[in-house]
């Protein structure tokens, strides 16, 4: 057990330090030299069989507490550099999203589409209600959830009555429609958008920088906090619903509507239930993601970034927690690293999935057997 | 009497699936239903499941009428089923797959799944001992299998494991629908015996039984109904309606 527990403590130091460099160096042959030494690290690691210390098992708190100090290490390191932190609060955040997106595909089937209409309305909802003196800005992050599960629950009915490929195109047409509404809406700012106040917590102002003794620390240092404890949040909800009667019940309506029935499993109430949940994750999200840009228009949620969406949580290992940060990072970070690319990001998303779908059917990190709770 | 079906009809556009049939059953016995290929026997389940709604007709359960109910409501009135092409949800675990069938007994409410873990791994492990228990009856080397995916299991397995199933949630009525499909003579024989070894220990377990072995049928049911284009054609037990002409010419065919 002790030689296993360093092993875990060696993987997540060489992780944080491959990290830390990808994200650090600006140049394009470092960037290289990097990716090519991580793509075949992992090779090696697949084929000796040493990714088993991620995955489900008897790894007790481990996995959480490294991958928090490490978390903790990236932002300490990177404190003043405006451009890394951004990534970094951007990957937690869409990663919070995508809890959401895994709740509602990988466990209770149920897809969607229109995964940044949701991001976006949390979004909207802190633009507009940041403006209002007086409601604590917590507060406004928690109805932003709030305002995307309500808004999702319109589209509750449609997405129940229809199956499979019908059901993908009513949540498409959802977030077609919600860009247009914000684009052709003059209160909410229209096609150039609104300005979001940043969060203000009891007082400490999320978005001016600071001292600590003698070290100049950026404002983003605030929001990869703030992502980071909703990061836990949300990924200690997806996890215990996965691990519990609830994630049975939901897998039992995704993997067999029928059978379910039979055994007093209602799938509408299931699926209403991960829909309305997951919505709400991705309207907190979005919300903190809006205060932090300062500044959001309807183009930040487009099909597009709905697609991205998905494919985290696909090429991630749909309904694995681990996959989806694994898979956040990539997307969002391997573009900005490859600046030469930065017009084909969508390419480099394609062939990503593609490669990863065929090398690994079931994403990078597979979700394995529920592991109950054990007495 | 448990069960008690009165004129019970099923359309399918112009296609008459049960013609008004009659079938009771008194608790505790154990009723074969058998018939050519679209006789309308898998109709009949699927209509007292609750997965059709009945075009006309009575169900009543135990006195309580569950006509057009939802197949979450006839659950819980007490009948539970298995398939005939097995419905498990491979991915998942035998123990997954097993309590399945005892979801109206397990917490569910968001707040306990997120903070009263300990209630949960208590809840879990009972259940866990039950599954054991019941697994064990039917084959030991399977109750060690507990927690491995139902996809790894033999034919034979998979179906004990849809049994165990629909027994956990301790139904007054059993609905199995051709359990000898897909498997040898011998492994048929094998599940027989736990079925009627299951049977003895709880006396009040009513069975209907859709099979296409007739010596399945001979060797199980006290009596036996045969349908015909949806329609009762015998009833009886297992000789006198092998002897029926009306069911022989159903089977073999009548010569215009």
């Amino acid at each position: 057990m002790i030689t296993r527990t360093l092993a875990m403590i060696v993987f997540a130091v060489v992780v944080t330090a491959y990290v830390a460099a990808l994200m650090g160096t600006e140049q394009q042959s470092h960037v290289l030299l990097l990716l090519t030494g991580g793509v075949i690290a992992v090779v090696v690691a697949l084929k000796t069989g040493m990714v088993k210390i991620l995955q489900n098992g008897e790894t007790g708190k481990w996995p959480e507490v490294l991958a928090i100090l490490g978390m903790l290490a990236l932002t300490y390191y990177f404190r003043e550099e405006h451009f890394a932190l951004l990534m970094l609060a951007t990957v937690l955040f869409m990663s919070v999203a995508c809890f959401g997106l895994t709740i509602q595909m990988g466990y209770a089937g149920v897809v969607n589409f229109a995964g940044a209409a949701f991001f976006g309305i949390g979004s909207y909802t802190a633009a507009v209600l940041t403006k209002l003196d007086g409601l604590p800005d917590i507060l406004v992050l928690v109805i932003g959830g709030l305002i995307a599960a309500t808004i999702g629950s319109l589209l509750i009915l449609p997405v129940l009555r229809t199956r499979g490929h019908y059901a993908a195109l009513v949540t498409i047409a959802f977030g077609i429609l919600f860009k247009t509404f914000l684009e052709v809406n003059d209160v909410l700012g229209g096609p150039q958008g609104l300005k979001v106040a940043g969060l203000n917590l009891f007082g400490w102002k999320f978005n001016d920088n600071f001292e600590i003794g003698s070290l100049e620390i950026s404002f983003y240092v605030n929001y990869v906090l703030l992502g980071l404890v909703l990061f836990i949040v949300a990924f200690a909800v997806t996890r215990r619903l996965e691990r519990s009667w609830m994630g049975l019940a939901l897998d039992a309506v995704r993997l067999d509507e029928i059978a379910a029935s039979t055994f007093g499993i209602s799938p509408a109430r299931w699926k209403i239930f991960a829909f309305t949940l997951g919505n709400f994750l991705a309207g907190i999200a979005g919300a903190a993601f809006a205060m932090m840009l300062g500044f959001i228009a309807p183009n930040n949620f487009t099909l597009g970034d709905s697609l991205i969406m998905v494919s985290i949580v696909i090429l991630g290992g749909l309904g694995n927690p681990w996959g989806v940060p694994l898979a956040a990072a990539i997307v969002i970070v391997l573009p900005e690293k490859f600046q030469v690319l930065q017009e084909y990001r969508f390419l480099l998303y394609a062939a990503l999935v593609i490669v990863t779908l065929l090398v690994r059917p079931q994403g990078l990190l597979p979700r394995s057997m529920r592991v109950f709770p054990r007495a | 009497m448990l069960l008690n079906c009165h004129g019970l009809t099923m359309r399918f556009g112009g296609v008459v699936a049960l013609d008004g049939l009659d079938l009771r059953l008194n608790a505790g016995e154990i009723l074969g239903l058998i018939g050519p290929n679209g006789s309308g026997k898998t109709t009949f389940f699927n209509t007292l499941t609750g997965l059709y709604t009945p075009s006309a007709g009575v169900i009543q359960l135990a006195e309580k009428n569950i006509t057009a109910a939802s197949p979450q409501t006839i659950f819980r009135a007490g009948v539970a089923r298995t398939f005939q092409r097995s419905r498990l949800c491979l991915p998942l675990s035998v123990f997954d797959n097993i309590a399945i069938g005892n979801h109206d007994h397990q917490r569910k409410s968001l707040w306990s799944t997120l903070l009263s873990r300990r209630a949960l791994a208590n809840e879990v492990r009972e259940q866990f001992d039950v599954a054991y228990a019941l697994l064990q009856r039917f084959n030991p080397m399977l109750s060690e299998k507990l927690d491995q995916p139902v996809s790894s299991l033999s034919m034979i397995d998979r179906r004990r494991v849809e049994i165990c199933r629909a027994l956990i949630g301790k139904p007054k009525l059993l609905l199995l629908d051709e359990p000898s499909a897909g498997m040898t003579f011998d492994e048929t024989r094998t599940l027989m015996d736990d079925l009627l070894a299951e049977k003895s220990r709880s006396p009040s377990l009513s069975i209907i039984l859709i099979e296409h072995e007739m010596s399945v049928i001979e060797r199980i049911t006290q009596r036996c109904i045969v349908l015909n284009f949806g329609k009762k054609i015998a009833e009886g037990n297992y000789r006198e309606v092998a002897r029926n002409a009306e069911v022989q010419a159903a089977y073999l065919g009548t010569q215009a």
